[in-house]
């Protein structure tokens, strides 16, 4: 026998289930009254200094059917590569409840050390036990020194992982769970 | 904030065909296992001054009037892995009314709403880590897996700790319930301890005789403060 260990194990994961925004934009799950508005309903205050950008996308089930129930949070730095103040890089994302689109409404985020100007996502929903990691990088950025990228040994997947502009100001980033372009999740 | 690995069998599978919904919603190919950066070490930070007076009573915050059913008070410390307290943590709750029904328009179960509960809470958590929500025990409830399959009285937990990788959603159950070995949302976790650390104990010192009765959930995040030795990640 041997001494016991003193750190705990951390709680186990459940599923969000499909009701998830009751509790996290229970405004938006069309229960008023509780609280005066959902958290995370905008990154930064408007008078944030950077550029403007609008991502959107849809996450997709195995089936490539888009998943209408499920939330996305975002975390990033701002446009100084620096994460805070407050609540200020966060932001809720559900999709909407007909075509599932979900929409992140920010400001670039800079470079953060040598990592290259980035957004992370963290994906609940009914029918994901525990939720997905990944990560927003931008088209056109110099991406080759960026250290988590570097650790990708599949490059053809790479693409995965970098959204597309779609017009001025306005980016696109899919998500797929299963299939051909099955987006890289990391456990970091 | 220093995030430690995940113990990824502490945790469901992602593809666990028992929960047909995870089926087509789980990754077919591996996670990508690195260190945490600075971006999964930082996190959102929320203040008490966000709260209303009744974002911890699910019993009250819809109407003023009380919901109908069991009343319970929930309680416990959000934890790292050392086992201190973490402060500050935002925990978001929510659940089925007593009758097993939330309020959501995709919910068509035959039990019908409570006028007076909306099913959703929130509290940040004290210097010792510690919250409470008082609420009503939610009913168990059927629902499309298996051709008879129940959920188990549960509450929904989301907790923010003080870094973005620490970000956990999970499932409280109540201690006794027969049908929590029966569920196949519960039973995605192959590890029975860790399951048996889903489900609160009944906590008689906790509760108010004539008021309500007490569960006592403990939350335990990824991770644990700064160490002495901690060495700054190369470029990162
Ligand atoms: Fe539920």
């Amino acid at each position: 026998m041997v001494q016991k260990l003193d750190t705990l194990e951390e709680t186990p994961s459940q599923t969000a289930g499909p009701y998830v925004h009751i509790g996290a934009t229970p405004n938006f799950a069309g229960i008023g009254g509780i609280y005066p508005e959902d958290l995370g309903l905008k990154p930064f205050p408007d008078d944030a200094e950077g550029e403007r950008i609008t991502i959107r996308g849809i996450v997709h089930d195995g089936t490539g059917t888009p998943m209408r129930d499920v939330l996305v949070e975002s975390w990033q730095a701002n446009a100084d590569g620096q994460y805070g103040p407050g609540t200020q890089g966060w932001a809720r994302l559900p999709a909407d409840q007909e075509n599932g689109i979900w929409t992140l409404e920010t400001i670039k985020p800079g470079a953060v050390g040598a990592m290259a100007p980035h957004i992370a996502l963290w994906i609940v929903s009914r029918g994901i036990n525990i939720g997905l990691q990944t990560r927003i990088y931008f088209d056109g950025d110099d991406l080759s020194a960026d250290p988590v990228l570097a650790r990708v040994e599949h490059r053809n997947r790479l693409p995965t992982l970098i959204a597309k502009s779609d017009g001025p100001g306005s980016w696109r980033f899919d998500i797929h769970l299963q299939g051909d372009a099955e987006t890289i999740f990391f456990d970091m | 904030m220093t995030l430690i690995p995940r113990a990824r069998a502490q945790h469901p599978l992602a593809y666990a065909p028992g929960y047909k919904t995870s089926v087509p919603r789980s990754p077919k190919l591996a996670l990508i296992s690195m260190p945490a950066t600075p971006t999964e070490d930082t996190g959102p930070v929320f203040g008490q001054s966000m709260l209303g007076e009744l974002d911890n009573n699910l019993v009250l915050n819809l109407t003023g009037d009380p919901a109908i059913g069991e009343r319970v008070l929930v309680h416990g410390r959000v934890l790292d892995q050392s086992g201190r307290g973490v402060p500050g943590a935002l925990v978001e709750v929510w659940q089925a009314n007593a009758g097993g029904r939330y309020r959501h328009k995709k919910d068509g179960y035959l039990a019908p709403l409570d006028p007076n509960f909306g099913g959703c809470g929130r509290a940040i958590t004290g210097e010792a880590g510690t919250y409470q929500f008082l609420t009503i025990k939610p009913g168990a409830y059927p629902w499309p897996n298996g051709p008879n399959d129940w959920r188990p009285a549960h509450i929904h937990f989301s907790v923010f700790g003080h870094a973005f990788g620490q970000r956990l959603i999970t499932q409280m159950y109540f201690e006794g319930d027969p049908l929590i070995p029966r569920c196949p949302i519960v039973n995605t976790i192959p590890d029975q301890s860790a399951i048996d650390r889903l489900v609160a104990p009944l906590d008689m010192n906790g509760s108010k005789p004539h008021d309500f009765l007490a569960y006592k959930f403990d939350i335990v995040l990824r991770g644990t403060r700064q160490t002495l030795f901690e060495n700054k990640k190369e470029g990162m």
